[in-house]
């Protein structure tokens, strides 16, 4: 099961008016990955999102879910997936057991399969008390809750989630994460967000957009490399002329901090670190301190959202 | 499918207060005209024996009791179909309607039935005051039916349009005040209509005009197609218009 794809996009493009929400976008989700769509407000994941789910129709491009066109057979394609908007789309009037038989009914659970399916998502969701409440009285986090539990009860291959931790406080955040992360493992999930300690904590697969195109898309592994280290920070307490620093191999610039502290820029990759014990201790510059510097990812992601194309 | 949809709509109209003030206020002011009406008819009654063919109490009191109550839906429909759509666009439940593995037509069908049976119950509840005349009066239970008839299509008709204006806008008060100002318009197309093929095609266009005959208990194909055909017209242009909403967003 493992590795089966579920969605397959190619090329897919949709203007509004004169906006290009998205252009030309390709990629595809197996099974038990987590794809983490990144990008800042406005980059077009919702827009993408609300493509994958049908809502909208593209301009150009082929979606392909679990096999099945969505364009030839909406139907068929849509019975394959969860989905839940950035707004989780409950009738405030309702009670959550009552929205949820609605939705159930809606992917054509008949009604002895409904009842199970609505007792089995409430365990599963954390909403077993609240299954008399109104859903206008419940809290953000439990109407979010609502909200996967609804896509979940016709046990779908494919989630798609939409910015699913926004507004929660970070326990509430957490609990969904655990969730998403469980849900994961035999399903295929994309999930939306601009935290990008949301995608660290729960995705397998990162993709990130930038004004309607793909900028990233690889595993979150992947996007941990090219954060690799590109600096040194060293302390010595007879530091040699900067000059001397310099000839050091893949050294590409020296500051000096003061103090006997300098900040080594070195090619990504190769670390001079090596040569540098060897020089210290021949030269006699007592060291006392060398700190590879890491871009954090936070930095990397900011880069790629806004199009610098080096990463230091 | 159409059922569940149906069901639902149904049960959020019976859960809002709207719908229920609007059953009181309705109910409330029609028993007024009928007291008034029954009560004309008692005056009158003993100037009307001397007559050959009098009216009888279906003519003077159920007929023109059938005739307010048109208006009444007039007043009724454009309230009660404000939200079908554009309240869920707002709140944005719509989105699940259309990630689900159901067509547009049937979301359309579903919302319809949904209010439909909301409104064929107002106008059973209608019906009990004139039956209510039975307990000492005989009725003609030809003519009244054929009014039953003739509301019943005449708000399905007013309900059709009532859903389109209400899809194409995420404001429910625009769309109620869309809906009462075209309802109005073909309430009142055929005014300044005379003599003339113009004139005789307002005269067909009016809404209401096709539900005198009704009232008089003539049930005419005419009749029954025009509001069949008015009806599927608009549900046509719903379903295409939610179609639609795909393709631009």
């Amino acid at each position: 099961m493992t590795g089966e794809t579920l969605i397959a996009v190619e090329g897919l493009s949709r203007r509004y008016g004169q906006t290009q929400a998205v252009e030309a976008v390709s990629f595809t989700l197996k099974r038990s990955q987590i794809l983490g769509f990144l990008g800042l407000n406005g980059a077009g994941k919702s827009t993408t999102m609300r493509l994958l789910a049908g809502i909208l129709a593209p301009d150009a491009g082929r979606i392909l879910i679990n096999g099945t066109d969505l364009l030839d057979q909406p139907r068929r394609a849509k019975q394959a997936i969860g989905y839940l908007p950035e707004q989780p789309p409950l009738y405030r009037e309702l009670t959550v057991d009552e929205q949820l038989c609605y939705s159930a009914g809606l992917h054509g659970l008949d009604r002895a399969t409904r009842r199970r399916a609505v007792a089995r998502v409430k365990v599963r969701c954390g909403l077993a008390d609240v299954g008399q409440r109104l859903i206008g009285n419940l809290s953000k986090g439990y109407r979010q809750r609502v909200g996967i539990a609804q896509a979940l009860l016709h046990d779908p291959p494919v989630l798609i989630l939409d910015e699913p931790t926004v507004g929660l406080d970070p326990i509430q955040a957490g609990e969904i994460r655990a969730l998403i992360r469980e849900l994961g493992r035999e399903r295929g999930v994309i999930l939306s967000t601009h935290l990008l300690p949301e995608v660290q904590a729960t995705c397998s697969h990162v993709q990130i957009m930038r004004a309607g195109r793909l900028v990233f898309a690889g595993a979150l592994a992947e996007l941990q490399r090219q954060r690799q280290s590109a600096c040194l920070r060293i302390g010595l307490n007879a530091p040699p002329p900067v000059a001397e620093l310099a000839r050091l191999p893949t050294i590409t610039q020296v500051e000096s901090l003061g103090g006997g502290r300098f900040r080594l820029r070195h090619t990504a990759g190769v670390a001079p670190t090596q040569a540098l014990l060897e020089q210290a201790r021949a030269d006699g510059w007592e060291l006392w301190e060398l700190i590879p510097e890491q871009a954090s990812l936070e930095q990397v992601f900011v880069e790629l959202t806004l199009g610098r194309e080096t990463v230091e | 499918m159409i059922r569940v949809i149906a069901a639902r709509e149904l049960r959020g109209l019976f859960l809002s207060p709207l719908a229920w003030t609007l059953l009181a206020v309705n109910e409330a002011l029609l028993a007024w005209v009928f007291i008034l009406l029954v009560k004309d008819f008692q005056n009158t009654r003993g100037r009307l024996t001397v007559l050959e063919y009098a009216p009888g109490v279906t003519d003077l009191v159920v007929a023109p009791l059938f005739r307010v109550a048109a208006w009444g839906l007039l007043l009724l429909i454009p309230l009660l179909t404000m939200r079908l759509f554009s309240e869920e666009r707002r709140t944005g439940t719509l989105d699940l309607l259309l990630s689900a593995p159901v067509s547009a037509s049937q979301i359309v069908l579903g919302k319809y039935l949904g209010v439909l049976v909301f409104l064929l119950s107002t106008v059973a509840l209608m019906a009990l005051m004139p039956l209510a005349l039975m307990a000492g009066a005989t009725l003609d239970g030809g003519k009244v039916l054929a009014g039953l008839l003739g509301l019943g299509l005449l708000a399905a008709s007013c309900a059709a349009a009532g859903l389109y204006l209400s899809s194409l806008t995420a404001q429910p008060v625009v769309a109620a005040t869309a809906t009462f100002g075209l309802l109005l318009a073909f309430w009142v197309v055929d005014l300044g209509a005379g003599q003339g093929t113009a004139s005789a095609l307002f005269g067909y266009l009016s809404l209401p005009r096709h539900n005198d005959a009704l009232l008089l208990g003539l049930v005419r194909s005419e009749d029954v197609a025009y509001y069949v055909l008015f009806s599927m017209a608009f549900l046509g242009l719903t379903i295409r218009r939610l179609d639609n909403l795909r393709l631009r967003g």
